[in-house]
């Protein structure tokens, strides 16, 4: 009897360890992407979840401030776009009057980055919603005085980023070449030997983008200023938003 | 109790076991379906983007993706579910809740991990540390080495499951943070080099952990056409020798269907990304049998 056993026993070991030798191989592989549509029903207990809270913020986002008669992108232009100039004027309007009460100083331009609207903005109302879906980010105005040099530097780094990144009170104008043509700012020839207030925000001085010709800034004003909350504040004013591609950045053929 | 009778009991024990199931499962192939589901770039994208939305019209929606995860896991229990970073910064519920509802909502989808996108560290390694409490998931990342923030100790370079008998490994990779994010908000997050960390993690899943199935979270990007040295998905892939699928994020690629990439092996891998704001979920469905072997380019993929 323990002798029959005995071998029961390592008969048993080999099959198991015959059997573990043979691996699972991978044979096939399907790969898809599943759209997520009104066709994926709905999770009733999640939504219940969600409730409360949406119905808090919509409370706070959703009254009417503006109207937008036809959509804003930030791709309907090469150089400049009708959402990236609408952002760089609303920066101008909003946070001059608080640069120039603080320090007797006017903005001379804009600069902001072309990256940082999140979201375009859809024909119809307009409400602190729309601010907070193309401006998510906490990011506050700062007025940065920079030499005429890195001015210079910096219409270099816009004429060769190929990206639309939004600005106001500055005229760029290039060549079939790309060479730089004209830099006009408030209306004025540029001068490298001047010096300039730009506002901008505080990500892109702080190294965001890699718009390295902040570093060498003179001075900066912080002005806490929200561009989320500048923007509301700009909707709150107007009544349409009539932002367009226009010819502050252009290229002569 | 008698040494004999347990050795005779564990031992008829382990006869009526093989007759009623191994023996069997040798002889015949057994079969073992893993499928993954995925997303990235979800953004605080929580509710269904309005009829009107000019992009994305009534698509997306977490109770949408709730009931489509819901409905894949009752057809295959061997289901896991990933997410590929930036789960935080894009709608108000992060700027009202800090990315307390996303968490909760990815616990209760149960979504076994993510990786850290950057901007998860848009309110601070702070504000990533202080939504912890609510992520009932791994946060894995191999490359961000956290010793001296807040986070040190609260995520894992990789994972292992083990589902169906099969082990499958799961790592993280994120993108350089320096210039992206601002120094004040990531600290002093070390960022290590992605290619170099993706080959250690994925040898040590394959050799020592020995992992029948591997795949990367990673942040790094699809891929870059004019910055040609930023490391992205596509050069990761051609560089890996096990790793079988690339989970991607960062810049929001919507791809007709996923890429197939020869590895450093030349074998075929696959990366993947479904655009962004939840409006898509990946799913791989991987198939194994025991009665083949895995010979070289032997897998079927379609894609």
């Amino acid at each position: 009897m323990s002798l029959k056993m005995k071998h029961f026993v390592i008969f048993i070991t080999f099959i198991l360890f015959s059997c573990a030798q043979r691996q699972a191989s991978l044979v096939k592989i399907d790969a898809k992407q599943v759209a997520i549509d009104s066709t994926a029903g709905t999770a009733t207990a999640i939504q219940e979840f969600i409730t409360p809270y949406q119905n808090r913020v919509n409370t706070i986002l959703d009254s009417t401030l503006a109207y937008a008669p036809r959509p804003l992108t930030k791709v309907d232009g090469e150089y400049n776009t009708s959402e990236g100039n609408l952002m760089a004027d609303i920066i101008l309007s909003e946070a001059n009057p608080i640069f120039k009460s603080r320090t007797g100083n006017s903005i001379d331009f804009v600069l902001l980055n072309h990256g940082g609207i999140r979201s375009n903005i859809s024909t119809g109302n307009v409400s602190a919603r729309t601010a907070y879906e193309v401006m998510p980010f906490e990011n506050s105005i700062v007025v940065v005085e920079l030499t005429g040099t890195s001015v210079l530097e910096m219409a270099h780094f816009l004429i060769a980023s190929k990206r639309a990144h939004p600005i106001a009170g500055l005229q760029i104008i290039i060549d079939k070449n790309d060479e730089l043509k004209s830099l006009t700012i408030q209306g004025k020839p540029f001068s490298e030997k001047q010096h300039y207030f730009v506002a901008t925000s505080n990500y892109l001085v702080s190294g965001g983008d890699n718009m390295v010709f902040f570093k060498n800034m003179l001075n900066i004003t912080n002005t806490n200023y929200l561009i989320r909350n500048a923007m509301i504040d700009y909707f709150k004013k107007v009544d349409t938003l009539t932002a367009a591609v226009d010819n502050r950045f252009y290229k002569i053929n | 109790m008698n040494r004999r009778k347990f050795i005779s009991d564990t031992a008829a024990a382990s006869i009526i076991g093989l007759g009623g199931f191994s023996l069997n499962a040798c002889m015949q192939p057994k079969k073992k379906h893993i499928t993954i589901l995925h997303t990235n770039d979800v953004h605080s994208h929580i509710d269904v983007f309005p009829k009107n939305h000019s992009r994305f019209p009534n698509l997306g929606g977490l109770a949408r993706r709730a009931a489509l995860v819901d409905k894949i896991r009752k057809e295959n229990a061997n289901t896991l579910l990933f997410d590929a970073g930036d789960i935080f910064q894009g709608t108000p519920y992060f700027n009202f809740y800090g990315g307390e509802l996303e968490f909760k909502l990815m616990s209760m989808l149960k979504y076994d991990a993510a990786t850290i996108g950057n901007h998860d560290f848009d309110n601070g390694i702070e504000g990533l540390y202080a939504q912890l409490p609510h992520a009932k998931f791994e946060l894995l990342s191999a490359n961000y080495d956290f010793s001296n923030t807040l986070m040190d100790g609260h995520t894992q370079p990789y994972k292992t499951y083990t589902l169906d008998g099969l082990k499958i490994g799961v790592y993280g990779i994120g993108i350089a943070l320096k210039g992206l994010v601002s120094p004040q908000l990531f600290k002093e997050t070390v960022y290590l080099d992605p290619f170099e960390i993706a080959l250690d993690t994925e040898r040590l899943l394959k050799t020592k952990e020995k992992c029948d199935l591997i795949i990367c979270l990673s942040h790094l990007g699809y891929e870059y056409a004019i910055e040609e040295n930023k490391p992205d998905d596509l050069q990761l892939a051609k560089k890996t020798n096990y790793t079988d699928l690339i989970i991607g994020g960062h810049t929001h690629t919507f791809l007709d269907k996923p890429t197939i990439v020869k590895n450093n092996n030349d074998k075929q891998t696959l990366v993947n990304q479904v655009g962004c704001f939840g409006i898509n979920l990946g799913r791989i469905d991987f198939y194994f049998d025991n009665a083949k072997n895995r010979i070289a380019d032997g897998v079927s993929i379609t894609v």
